[in-house]
C-alpha cells in the first residue's frame, strides 16, 4: 500500500525510529483558579441525605455565601414547570423554522446526486432567469467535513470535491418556495465521477478507493467531537488516537495479559444514528449595510456568531444571532453549516432577508450522525475482580468527517494499572458525523460494560459488587455511582435477578445494568446580567440559548432565590447575542456554567438593592432580607414589606450588575479557550429489564430505572424529563435507529422519519428516575449537567439485560430481528 | 412538489371520464384518502398534471352485510371504520384486525381500503426520486443492496413487496373487488388477480386501467364455523411497516377444519397463499405439532436475498401462532 505522505503536518507531531507517530499531548495544564481576592469559605459537600461533611476551598471575594442543601431552598431544586410551556403548547414559541421576516425569500439547496466526484463546471443561467429568482450562490467552500491537511492535492479544483451523495453544491433565493425549487432543479452541474466507498470495512482496505486525496485534520466543535490534530493517515484510515481526551495509555498490556487468570477478547459493533431533531437545521440570514442578522435553530449562538464573522470578514460587533427557541440539539448543531453559508451570501447578493431551513431528508444525510464502530475489546483480570490490562482497538466512520472515536471510558471508568487505546477514524464516502449525545461514549460503554458483566459472569462475581471493586477514582462521579447502586439495587429489586436464560419458553425476560460516565464541563466565558427595575420588576440576561432543556426556567429560579421572589416573577431572557456570553448548549454544560453566573449577578443586586433600602428601613444593609416575595429586617417580621413596594420606595431608575461563572473552587484538571474540563466527571447507573421473544427477534424494554447525580438539580423536573429523553433515545440506538445506505450509489435510503425507525409510545419503557442531590463544592450553585450521562448507559444496561435474559450476548447494535435472531444463533 | 390541478368528482362517471384524459406526460390521477398519493408527489416519484378528488362522490362509503351475499365495502370506507364496524369485527375478524393495526390512527383515519389496495410499494429504492431517474436495473439494485426488507419469494423478477396489510386479510377471506370502467362497464376481479408484482417503471401494481375506478371490496359471507386470526409482525408495535404478516380463515368442523386459507403479506411480490400448508390443515385437528408442520410447509421453497433470511424464521412464527391463533379464536 501508498503510504499518503504526511507532509505539513506543522503541529508538533513527531516521528519516534521505530515510524510510529506519536499525537501531542491532550488540552492544555490550567492555570491556578480565580487569581485575585479570595476567602476561605466552609461549604457544604457530599450527597444529601447521606453524609454532608464540610470542606474549605478559596473562594473569590465578590461571591455570596455557599447555598445549603435544596430542602431549605425556596426557588432553586423545586420541580419548577417550564415557565415557556405554554407558549410551547400553544404553538406562540417562535421557532426559527417560524421566522417570516418582510420581504424574506426562500432559499433552496442544490445536491450532489452521485458519492464521489469532481465537478467540471456548473451552469446557473437557466435558474438566474427563473421567474421570482433573486439570487444564486454555489459554494467555492465547504464546511462541516474535515480538511486536507495539504490542499494542493486538490488545488488545480474551482468547486469542493464531491464525497458524499446529497452534499450542497449550489443555492437558489426566491419569491417562494415552490420557486426556488423549480429553479434548483434547473441548475447543470457537470460530473466527472470518482470511485466511492461507504463501508466502513470496505473503506478500511487498502485498495479501497480514497475518499481524501491525502491526510486530513478535523477540528472539534463547541459541542465535542472532530479528531486530535496531526494524526497518521493512510489510506482512509487515521490514526491511531491512542490518547482519548489526553488520557491513557499507561502501563504495559501485553504483561497484563500474561499475568491475568481470565481474558476476556471480543468484538462489538456498532451503527451509525442520525440526530434527528424535531426541528431540523435551519437559518434566515437578513445581511444589511448596518450588520448581519442571523435567525438559528442552534446549541451555540457564539458559534454561529464566530464563523459568520469569520467568513463573511465582519466584526463580531455586526453580526447579532436571534434563537428565541431551538427545536431539539443534541450535538450536531454548531456553527452556520453550509446551508448557513448559502443563506448568507444569498441574502447579501439579493439584499433581502433569506431563509435557509433543511427538509427531512437533508437533515438524515448532511445534518450530521453519530459514526458507527468496531471495537476490538480485550480485557485481563485477576480472579478478585481486579482489572489488570484494558486493550482496545477502535475503527468508526463519520463519513467525510474525523471524529469517530469510542469514548475515554476504556481508561478513566475502571482501575487498571495496563491501558492502551487505538482509536481510528475512517473515511467514507457519506455525510458528516458530528458530536452527538455524549460523542464516543455512548459507544464505548455499549462495548464496556458489556464485558465487565461477562468478566463478573466468568469470576462468579455479582456484577455491581465487581464495580464497587474496580470503580474506585475516588472522583465525585466515582461516590455519585457507587451510592447509586446501592440505592438503585435496592428499588430495582437487584437481588432478584435470576441466572441467564432462566425462562424456558420463547419469550425470555431478564434484567441488566450498566454505568454512565461523562464530563463535568464548564463554560469559561459565561456571563449573566441581572437588573432591578424601578417598579421592582426584575429581569435576567444571558446570551444562552434554550435547546429545550428549561434553560429560562432555571435562570429564573436562581435568581428569584436571590431575591425571594418565585421564578415567574422574573422576565428570563436568553436567544441573543447581544445579552452577556452564554454557554454552548453542548457538553452537558448550560446548567453548570450559567447557574453561578446568574446567581454571582443577583446576589450582587440583592447587596446592592439592601444598600438602598437600608435607609428605606432604617437598618443595616447586612440585616435586609429577601423572602417570600417580600423585604424585611431580619428577624423584625413586622417590618416586611411587598418588594415591589419596598423597591418603589428606594426610589432608582434601575440597578444592573454582570457577574461571570469563575472558575471552580478547585480549578480544572484542563482547560481549552472555552472550556473548563475538571477531574471529577458524572456518573450515573441504570437498570433494565427486557423480554426478548427468541422467535421473532424483538426486544422489548419494558422497565428502566435511572439513578443519577448532575451536582445540585436545579430544578428536579426539568432534570427528570432530560433523563426520560436521554432513557429514552438510548433505547432507540439499542434497538431501532441506524443508517442504512445504498452501496452502490452512496444515498441514504431511509432519509425519513418512516423507515429511519425510532422508538415511539409503545416502545417506550416505564421510566423511573432517582436523582441525587450532591454538592461538590465547586461554584456558588454547585450545579453540573445531566443531559448526555443520562444517553450513555442505556444500550449496555438493555445489552445487559439480554444476557441475562437469553444467555446470549448481543454484540452488534441495533438489536433489530435479524441481528437478535443471528446472536440467539451464535 | 410541483404544481397540478385539482378536480372534485361528483360521480363515477365523471372521475371515469376525467381519469380517461390521462396522457404519458400529462398523468390525471385519483385521489381518495391522499395518503399514498401525497407521500409519492412529495418525494417527487409521481408529479400529475391533474387530480381528481374521490372524496365527494356519494354511495362509496357504505358497509353493509347480507347473509347470503356477504359483506361489501364502499372504496372509500376508511380503515378506522372497517377496524370499529361491528359487522366486521364480528364475522370478518381478521379484517378488522389487519384495519386496526395499519398504519397510524391519523393515517387511517383518511386512508380508504380503496386506497390501501391500490397504493405503491414501500420498498426504499421505489421511494427515493434518485433510482427513478437512475436508470440501471432496479432488481439488481435491490438483489446487491440493501434487502433487508424485501421478498423471501418468487423474488427473481422483482424483489419489491406489495405495501397493502389488508389485503392479507382479504386474500384470505377470498374478497374480489369491483372496478367501473367508461360507459359504467363494470367487472369483478378477486383481489389475488388484482394486485400485479410491483414494478418501478409501471404507474401502477394492478390490473386496474387507467381509466378504471375501484368502487367496491366484497367478501363472501362466512360459512358456519369459519374462525380466523390475524398478526402483523413489525421491528415496532407503536407504528410500523411488517416483516410479514398472515391471515388465516379456518372452517372447523368441531375441531377439525374442513377448510383453510393462510395468507402471507410481504414476503412475496404480491400477498402468497400457503397451499401446501393449507392442505396439512384440511381434515385434522389443529394442536401444537400440526401448526409447526404447517408453518415449516409454509416457509418451504424460500428464496431469501443476502440479508433478509431472519424474514423466513420468523414468517414460520408467524404462520404458527397465527394458525393456533385462529382455531382457538
Ligand atoms: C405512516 C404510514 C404508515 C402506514 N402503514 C400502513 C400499513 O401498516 N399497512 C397498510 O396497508 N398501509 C399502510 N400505510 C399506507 C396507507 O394505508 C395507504 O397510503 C392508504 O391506505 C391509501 O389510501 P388513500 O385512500 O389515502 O389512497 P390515496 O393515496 O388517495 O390513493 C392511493 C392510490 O390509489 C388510487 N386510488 C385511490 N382510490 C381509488 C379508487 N377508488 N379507484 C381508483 N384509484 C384509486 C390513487 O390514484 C393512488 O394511486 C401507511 C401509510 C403511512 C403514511
Amino acid at each position: 500500500m501508498q503510504d499518503v505522505k504526511d507532509t505539513s503536518d506543522t503541529r508538533g507531531a513527531t516521528t519516534p525510529a521505530d515510524g510510529q507517530k506519536t499525537q501531542e499531548a491532550g488540552p492544555a495544564k490550567p492555570p491556578p483558579p480565580n487569581p485575585g481576592p479570595a476567602r476561605q469559605q466552609a461549604m457544604p459537600y457530599g450527597i444529601v441525605g447521606q453524609r454532608l461533611e464540610q470542606v474549605t476551598r478559596r473562594v473569590p471575594v465578590d461571591e455570596p455565601p455557599p447555598l445549603p442543601e435544596n430542602a431549605k431552598l425556596k426557588s432553586i431544586g423545586k420541580p419548577v414547570s417550564r415557565l415557556d410551556g405554554i407558549e410551547k403548547v400553544t404553538g406562540r414559541a417562535r421557532y426559527t423554522f417560524d421566522v417570516q421576516l418582510p420581504g424574506m425569500l426562500w432559499g433552496q439547496r442544490v445536491l450532489a446526486p452521485l458519492p464521489h466526484a469532481r465537478i467540471k463546471s456548473i451552469d446557473t443561467s437557466a435558474a438566474e432567469r427563473y421567474p421570482g429568482v433573486r439570487a444564486v450562490h454555489v459554494m467555492e467552500r465547504l464546511l462541516s467535513t474535515a480538511k486536507l491537511r495539504d490542499p494542493k492535492a486538490e488545488q488545480g479544483n474551482r468547486y469542493p470535491t464531491v464525497r458524499y451523495a446529497g452534499q450542497p453544491i449550489a443555492g437558489v433565493a426566491a419569491d417562494s418556495p415552490r420557486a426556488a425549487e423549480a429553479a434548483a432543479r434547473l441548475i447543470k452541474v457537470e460530473y466527472e465521477p470518482l470511485p466511492h466507498v461507504t463501508d466502513l470495512e470496505e473503506a478500511m482496505k487498502e485498495n479501497a478507493p480514497r475518499v481524501f486525496p491525502g491526510p486530513t485534520e478535523q477540528p472539534s466543535t463547541a459541542g465535542g467531537g472532530g479528531a486530535p490534530p496531526g494524526l497518521p493517515q493512510k489510506g482512509n484510515v487515521r490514526g491511531p488516537d491512542s490518547k482519548p481526551l489526553g488520557m491513557g495509555p499507561r502501563g504495559d498490556v501485553q504483561r497484563g495479559f500474561a499475568e491475568s487468570d481470565v481474558v476476556i477478547d471480543v468484538e462489538y459493533r456498532t451503527q451509525v444514528q442520525t440526530h434527528v431533531p424535531m426541528e431540523p437545521h435551519g437559518l434566515v440570514a437578513d445581511w444589511r449595510d448596518e450588520g448581519l442578522t442571523l435567525y438559528a435553530s442552534t446549541q451555540y449562538m457564539g458559534s454561529v456568531r464566530d464563523e459568520a464573522a469569520e467568513y463573511f470578514d465582519l466584526p463580531k460587533s455586526k453580526v447579532r444571532v436571534i434563537c428565541d427557541y431551538t427545536g431539539g440539539g443534541f450535538g450536531a448543531k454548531y456553527g452556520i453549516g453550509n446551508f448557513g453559508l448559502l443563506a448568507i451570501h444569498l441574502s447579501r447578493k439579493a439584499r433581502a432577508p433569506v431563509r435557509m431551513v433543511l427538509d427531512r431528508r437533508e437533515e438524515h444525510v448532511s445534518g450530521g450522525n453519530r459514526p458507527n464502530s468496531i471495537q476490538r475489546l480485550k480485557l485481563g483480570a485477576k480472579k478478585d475482580g481486579s482489572l489488570v490490562a484494558i486493550q482496545l482497538k477502535a475503527w468508526g466512520s463519520g463519513g467525510v468527517a474525523g471524529g469517530a472515536g469510542v469514548g475515554f471510558c476504556h481508561s478513566t471508568l475502571y482501575e487498571c494499572p495496563n491501558v492502551q487505546m487505538e482509536q481510528y477514524d475512517v473515511f467514507t464516502n457519506a455525510g458528516p458525523c458530528a458530536a452527538f449525545r455524549a460523542p464516543g461514549q455512548v459507544q464505548g460503554i455499549f462495548g464496556l460494560e458489556q464485558s465487565i458483566d461477562e468478566l463478573a459472569e466468568r469470576i462468579g462475581m455479582d456484577p455491581l459488587a465487581l464495580r464497587n471493586k474496580i470503580d474506585v477514582s475516588r472522583t465525585d462521579d466515582a461516590v455519585a455511582r457507587a451510592h447509586e447502586r446501592r440505592v438503585g439495587a435496592e428499588k430495582f429489586g437487584w437481588s432478584k435477578r435470576r441466572p441467564a436464560g432462566s425462562d424456558k419458553g420463547p419469550i425470555k425476560r431478564g434484567v441488566g445494568f450498566a454505568q454512565s460516565q461523562w464530563l463535568y464541563l464548564v463554560h469559561r466565558n459565561t456571563g449573566c446580567e441581572v437588573r432591578v427595575l424601578g417598579d421592582g420588576s426584575v429581569e435576567a440576561f444571558s446570551g444562552t440559548q434554550d435547546i429545550g432543556t428549561g434553560t429560562r426556567t432555571i435562570l429564573a429560579q436562581v435568581v428569584a432565590e436571590e431575591l425571594g421572589l418565585r421564578p415567574e416573577d422574573i422576565g428570563a431572557h436568553v436567544g441573543d447575542s447581544r445579552y452577556p456570553p452564554g454557554p454552548a448548549s453542548g457538553g452537558s454544560r448550560v446548567t453548570s456554567s450559567l447557574t453561578p453566573a446568574a446567581r454571582n449577578a443577583a446576589y450582587r443586586c440583592a447587596r446592592d438593592l439592601a444598600s438602598r433600602l437600608a435607609p428605606v428601613f432604617q437598618a443595616s444593609a447586612d440585616d435586609i432580607v429577601f423572602a417570600d416575595g417580600k423585604v424585611m429586617v431580619k428577624g423584625k417580621a413586622s417590618s416586611a414589606m411587598p418588594f415591589r413596594d419596598a423597591v418603589k420606595k428606594a426610589g432608582f431608575n434601575e440597578i444592573a450588575h454582570r457577574a461571570e461563572r469563575r472558575d471552580d473552587y478547585e480549578g480544572y484538571m484542563a482547560v481549552t479557550p472555552e472550556m473548563g474540563i475538571s477531574r471529577h466527571g458524572i456518573g450515573g447507573v441504570q437498570f433494565a429489564e427486557v423480554a426478548v421473544d427468541t422467535e421473532t427477534g424483538i426486544v422489548k424494554v419494558e422497565r428502566v430505572l435511572a439513578v443519577h447525580d448532575c451536582g445540585r438539580p436545579i430544578n428536579p423536573k426539568l432534570t427528570e424529563s432530560q433523563i426520560y429523553g436521554g432513557v429514552i433515545q438510548g433505547v432507540s440506538y439499542a434497538l431501532y435507529e441506524e443508517r442504512h445506505l445504498d452501496a452502490g450509489s452512496g444515498h441514504q435510503l431511509n432519509a425519513n422519519v418512516d423507515q429511519y425507525k425510532i422508538v415511539g409510545s409503545r416502545e417506550t419503557p416505564s421510566i423511573e428516575v432517582i436523582l441525587l442531590e450532591q454538592l461538590g463544592a465547586q461554584s456558588s450553585t454547585d450545579a453540573r449537567g445531566v443531559a448526555e450521562p443520562a444517553n450513555v448507559a442505556t444500550a449496555a444496561a438493555v445489552a445487559n439485560a439480554f444476557y441475562n435474559a437469553t444467555g446470549k450476548r448481543i454484540r452488534t447494535l441495533p438489536m433489530t430481528p435479524a441481528n437478535v435472531l443471528a446472536a440467539l444463533r451464535a | 412538489m410541483q404544481s397540478f390541478e385539482w378536480v372534485d368528482a361528483e360521480s363515477v362517471e365523471q372521475a371515469v371520464t376525467l381519469l380517461g384524459e390521462s396522457k404519458d406526460g400529462r398523468p390525471v390521477v385519483a385521489k381518495a384518502g391522499g395518503m399514498d398519493l401525497l407521500d409519492l408527489m412529495k418525494g417527487g416519484v409521481l408529479s400529475p398534471h391533474r387530480v381528481v378528488n374521490l372524496k365527494g362522490i356519494k354511495g362509496l362509503d357504505g358497509v353493509r352485510f347480507d347473509a347470503r351475499q356477504g359483506l361489501e365495502l364502499g372504496a372509500l370506507v376508511t380503515l378506522s371504520r372497517i377496524s370499529r364496524e361491528p359487522e366486521v369485527r364480528n364475522r370478518f375478524v381478521a379484517l378488522s384486525e389487519a384495519a386496526e393495526h395499519a398504519a397510524t390512527p391519523q393515517v387511517r383515519n383518511a386512508a380508504t381500503i380503496g386506497g390501501n389496495l391500490l397504493q405503491r410499494p414501500r420498498c426504499w429504492y421505489f421511494r427515493n426520486e434518485h433510482f427513478h431517474q437512475a436508470g440501471g436495473d432496479d432488481l439488481a439494485r435491490v438483489r446487491d443492496g440493501q434487502n433487508q426488507y424485501h421478498a423471501i419469494f418468487d423474488n427473481q423478477r422483482t424483489a419489491m413487496v406489495h405495501a397493502s396489510t389488508p389485503a392479507t386479510a382479504l386474500l384470505a377471506y377470498g374478497a374480489s373487488v369491483e372496478l367501473v370502467g367508461p360507459g359504467g362497464k363494470t367487472r369483478t376481479v378477486p383481489v389475488s388477480e388484482l394486485l400485479l408484482p410491483p414494478d418501478m417503471k409501471r404507474p401502477r401494481d394492478t390490473v386496474l386501467a387507467p381509466n378504471e375506478l375501484l368502487t367496491r371490496v366484497r367478501i363472501p359471507a362466512p360459512a358456519a364455523g369459519t374462525r380466523a386470526a390475524y398478526h402483523k409482525q413489525g421491528e415496532r408495535e407503536s407504528y410500523d411497516w411488517p416483516l410479514c404478516d398472515v391471515a388465516v380463515v379456518l372452517q372447523l368442523d368441531g375441531r377439525v377444519v374442513r377448510q383453510a386459507a393462510i395468507a402471507m403479506g410481504w414476503v412475496a411480490p404480491t400477498p402468497r397463499r400457503a397451499t401446501e400448508a393449507e392442505k396439512l390443515l384440511v381434515g385434522r385437528p389443529v394442536d401444537e405439532e400440526l401448526a409447526r408442520q404447517v408453518a415449516k410447509a409454509a416457509v418451504a421453497g424460500a428464496t431469501p436475498l443476502s440479508k433478509n433470511a431472519y424474514k423466513v424464521s420468523i414468517l414460520e412464527t408467524v404462520v404458527r401462532r397465527t394458525v393456533l391463533a385462529a382455531a382457538k379464536a
